[in-house]
């Protein structure tokens, strides 16, 4: 990309923006993804017509509509599957996906995983509502155990999935998390994922405010984000409540919050993203159980692995290396042959 | 090897052999050797490989046996032939199973040393088959094939267990014998796979000239027999498998379109074949995807296929069935897509390693909505590769997913094949979209994916990384022309009529039918897929009798091509054979309103030419 930049014209958020009506609920947090992702990509650098966004079924898979790209509305939980096929024909795309939590998690399981395994060059954008939208309002995949909803009017029964451990379980390369009500951590999140060479997953708590109104409220509104978001700063200790509390691992191997007060500065957890081994980074995937006590964000985990589409250019070429450019006349004399005159 | 004390050699003008043992007995690989040695003779020929599901069936019993049937002729054939005139039996379960498939007087070569008390018990004997008189309407010759096998290599330090496994050498080697095919290619080709493990090379080279020299020397067979080369037409030739000409018809397709391939699958059977071969062709720029699942497989392609390649997936009918929700995707958003569908045994599992011609309804209507398909169907191994060219052909132009249904029986089975002069292919090339083609209402240039190419209906084909032409596509109705999202009532009329429109365009590019006749004739056999060999056999047979009936064979199951029904109407009776209870029948009925009769097998094995002649005759003579 950088020797190309120099070409690339400059644009705008509007540029990025395409001219369909945005059709979400009033409210709803997708529109403020939507702006970050419209405000980030001028930053980018890169041609609008090399961009693809590729989305599944849902409400937040209604997301490339509404970006003046390329772009595909897939079926209900294929994207990943899609967008793979589309980055080893063209590499020299971006390659982006949006789908929500029952898409991505639940339809598209299979799919999100062996994505990631593969370390495909796609942006994955997980909108995590932890309901489904679209069809009005049953549990998903992260609903928490006890949701009452129209499918399950006792309460879920299900245990829930928890995304980032799910990505780090299927090997993912790059691993983050955001949420709708802070651009300027949406729009960080999303540059570095873009950035990454390989499958980048990142899930963004979004809120549904017509079937699952507040659900991360508890830690995402204003007041209560010093306090409930643990921001991952590569590098540095793993501290929040403006240094207060801060992250140990105890002799246990479990991590625990605890107050800074309390303990060595050297005993805190100093985060680094770049840990080949992606245990450390399951285990601060853990520390909440559900988004109602401290929660990591930030960016979990960050390494290099071969990108897939990549391996199998290099697969073509040393195939042409060693056995020539294809030749369609020898492939047909290839076997035994014989002359009738 | 000396041909001196040999007796006296008698011309064939043709021979049906089936070569029946355990499936850890190496009977495919005794056929195909013996197949391609008889193709390099010039013989014509056609295989049907028969092998159970299971990869290791219990040792022994009737559940196991595998078996390859070839027939082999001085003159083109189009079948494997309805019943063999040799059967070689490696042991008493083979026999078993396979006796009954044996022409009366037929030769049967058994493996003697199979035929002990645990076989024979577990085959279900209760006495030998071989001893007990029960064979006397057949030719039997007994051979101790494991014991000279054994002695044969004894010297050559190779362990007794070994040793035995190259028993089916010994066998093709009297085979090879007794219908003086030639030695050096088996030897060349054991030399090829083996070389490196000397030993097995060895002790299968070893138990081959065994079994030739007990042919020479053990004055069981009172003559030998010989099959002249076919008159075939001047050209190279090779001996082809379904699968695999159908992945060079692929390969070839990329060429002549000037597009690179991807192929997203998921292995099953009979349709991996595609997956391997495409797999080892990435000098062409094939990139292969083993996807997840078939709907990853699919899935891949559609977006392989957005971005400027052929987008391919290869299937069998379970894979098919799960590909559908994709598929009707792809016909939405009208990229060109092949479904590749090797039939087999069905519903569910069925019987995954035998043929059946059951999908075309699966092809027909196998999706949710309105939801028309082009289909296109190769008859004979060979010619799967014409039928891969002409299934991406028309995916190119029409801009619309295609399937191509083949079957287990064209997979697998081989026949030798005129190699066709790489210069003479048809060019499919097609162009992408580069320019705006409409304007908006303030006279400002536009893309509109879904404006379309009058002749065709199909829309341009714009590409990510094209400046000026961004758009957005999905499976929601799209407005006609725009592509915006659109729930217009008459507009979705509209888009569903021309769907529909564009398929039955694809008419207007096939050729006449052409009908196969010697004379007037009452009656018309109509088919489709691998039943072409059969009705052709059959046919030819009843012309020898001076009868006469009429053949249309159909490539194009959707759309018909334009002349099928003016002609079905000429014949007062029309017969369509099929290898499913009753499909094409059934379009041909609803479509033409024309009576015809439907003859059908559904036993995981294809019609014979007998067959289909006993019901042309009977309807000859109603
Ligand atoms: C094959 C298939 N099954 C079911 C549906 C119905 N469906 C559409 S969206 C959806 C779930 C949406 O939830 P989520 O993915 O969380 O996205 P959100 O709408 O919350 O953004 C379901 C079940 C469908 N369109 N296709
Ligand atoms: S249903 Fe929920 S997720 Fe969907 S648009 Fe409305 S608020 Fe947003």
């Amino acid at each position: 990309m950088t020797d190309t930049t120099i070409d690339v014209p400059e644009t705008t958020k509007a540029d990025w923006s395409s001219d369909q009506e945005v059709r979400w609920c009033p409210g709803c947090g997708d529109y403020s993804i939507l702006t970050a992702v419209q405000m980030m990509m001028p930053d980018l650098g890169v041609r609008r017509e090399d961009t693809v966004f590729i989305s599944g079924i849902g409400c937040a898979a209604r997301f490339p509509y509404y970006m003046n790209t390329y772009g595909m509305h897939g079926i209900h939980g294929r994207a990943p599957a899609i967008a793979t096929g589309l980055a080893l024909a063209r590499p020299d795309l971006d390659v982006w996906v949006v789908g929500g939590d029952g898409d991505m998690l639940s339809i598209g399981g299979n799919h999100l995983i062996h994505a990631l395994r593969r370390n495909v060059n796609l942006k994955i954008l997980l909108f995590n509502n932890q309901i489904y939208g679209l069809t009005k309002g049953q549990y998903s995949p992260t609903s928490e155990i006890g949701k009452i909803t129209k499918s399950s009017p006792i309460g879920s029964i299900d245990e829930p999935f928890n995304p980032i451990s799910v990505a780090l379980g299927a090997e993912a390369t790059f691993v983050a998390r955001t949420h709708d009500m802070d651009r300027k951590h949406m729009m960080e999140t999303f540059r570095r994922a873009w950035e990454h060479k390989g499958a980048a997953f990142v899930e963004v708590y979004q809120n549904c405010n017509v079937f699952n109104d507040g659900a991360f409220g508890a830690i995402t509104k204003k007041d209560k984000r010093a306090s409930m978001l643990i921001d991952l700063t590569h590098g540095e200790p793993i501290t929040f409540d403006d240094g207060a509390k801060g992250v140990t691992m105890g002799a246990d191997g479990r991590l625990r919050i605890v107050e800074t007060a309390d303990v060595n500065a050297s005993d805190l957890l100093v985060h680094d993203e770049t840990r080949e081994d992606p245990s450390l980074a399951f285990a601060l995937s853990r520390i909440a159980s559900g988004p109602f006590m401290p929660t990591p964000v930030g960016v979990f985990r960050s390494v290099d692995r071969p990108e897939y589409a990549t391996e199998v250019s290099r697969q073509l070429a040393y195939a042409q290396e060693t056995s020539g450019p294809g030749d369609l006349h020898a492939l047909l004399h290839s076997r035994p042959t014989w002359e009738v005159t | 090897m000396t041909d001196t004390a040999s007796p006296e050699t008698r011309e064939l003008d043709a021979l049906v052999i089936r070569f029946a043992g355990d499936s850890g007995d190496g009977m495919q690989l005794t056929g195909e050797r013996f197949s391609s040695a008889s193709a390099l003779l010039g013989n014509d020929l056609a295989t049907l490989p028969d092998f159970p599901a299971e990869i290791r069936a219990p040792a022994g019993t009737v559940l196991g046996v595998s078996a390859f049937q070839i027939q082999v002729a001085d003159h083109d054939i189009m079948t494997p032939g309805d019943a063999p005139n040799v059967l070689v039996a490696m042991n008493p379960a083979a026999l078993k199973s396979e006796l009954h498939r044996l022409e009366i007087g037929g030769t049967i070569i058994a493996n003697e040393d199979a035929f002990e008390d645990r076989n024979l018990a577990k085959a279900g004997y209760d006495e030998n088959p071989l001893t007990d008189g029960s064979l006397a309407n057949y030719t039997l010759f007994t051979v101790p094939m494991t014991s000279i096998t054994k002695r044969a290599c004894e010297d050559l330090g190779v362990k007794p267990r070994d040793a035995e496994r190259s028993k089916n050498f010994f066998a093709l080697g009297l085979v090879s014998w007794l219908y003086n095919r030639p030695v050096e290619p088996t030897m060349d080709w054991i030399d090829k796979k083996f070389g490196s493990r000397e030993l097995v090379a060895a002790a299968n080279v070893a138990a081959f000239k065994a079994g030739h020299a007990f042919g020479e020397t053990a004055e069981l067979f009172d003559s030998r027999y010989a099959v002249r080369a076919a008159p075939h037409a001047p050209g190279t030739y090779t001996n082809i498998d379904g699968n695999t000409a159908l992945s060079w018809g692929l390969v070839a397709a990329g060429r002549q379109a000037k597009l690179p391939l991807f192929l997203g699958s998921y292995p099953i059977t009979p349709a991996s074949d595609i997956l391997h071969e495409l797999s080892a062709r990435k000098n062409f720029g094939v990139r292969t995807l083993q996807a997840e699942d078939e709907i990853a497989a699919v899935c891949s392609a559609i977006g392989a296929s957005f971005g400027g390649h052929i987008g391919l997936t290869t299937t069998s009918g379970p894979g098919v069935a799960l590909k559908s929700e994709a598929i009707g995707l792809a016909l939405s958003l009208e990229l060109p897509l092949v479904i590749i569908d090797i039939q087999r045994g069905g519903p569910s599992t069925g019987l995954p390693t035998k043929t059946e011609a059951s999908d075309l309804m699966l092809a027909m209507y196998g999706r949710h909505g309105d939801a028309p398909l082009p289909i296109v169907a190769a008859y004979r191994p060979s010619q799967c590769f014409d039928a891969a060219i002409e299934a991406v052909r028309i995916a190119l132009k029409y801009r619309t997913p295609v399937i191509l249904l083949s079957d287990g029986y064209l997979a697998n089975g081989s026949e030798p094949w005129k190699l066709p002069d790489v210069d003479s292919l048809p060019d499919i090339s097609t162009t992408f979209a580069t320019e705006t083609n409409a304007t908006d209402d303030d006279g400002n240039p536009v893309f509109e994916p879904y404006l379309r190419d009058d002749d065709t209906l199909a829309r341009p084909w714009a590409i990510p990384g094209t400046a000026e032409l961004m758009h957005r596509i999905g499976g929601l109705e799209k407005q006609s022309g725009s592509g915006n999202i659109s729930y217009d009532p008459a507009n979705h009329e509209e888009m569903t009529r021309i769907r529909q429109a564009k398929v039955d365009r694809i008419a207007e590019d096939l050729d006449p039918i052409e009908v196969d006749t010697a004379g007037p004739a009452d009656v018309l056999v109509l088919s489709w897929g691998s039943t072409w060999g059969a009705c052709k056999g059959a046919l030819r047979r009843l012309r020898a009798e001076g009868r006469s009936a009429d053949h249309v064979h159909l490539v194009h199951l959707n759309p018909f091509p334009n002349d099928l029904g003016e002609i079905l109407r000429r014949y007062e009776t029309v017969l369509v054979p099929e290898m499913n209870t009753g499909q094409l029948v059934d379009l041909v009925r609803a479509k033409y309103l024309v009576d015809a009769k439907s003859i059908t097998k559904v036993r995981g094995v294809p019609f014979t030419a007998g067959e289909i002649k006993n019901v042309i005759m009977e309807a000859l003579d109603d």
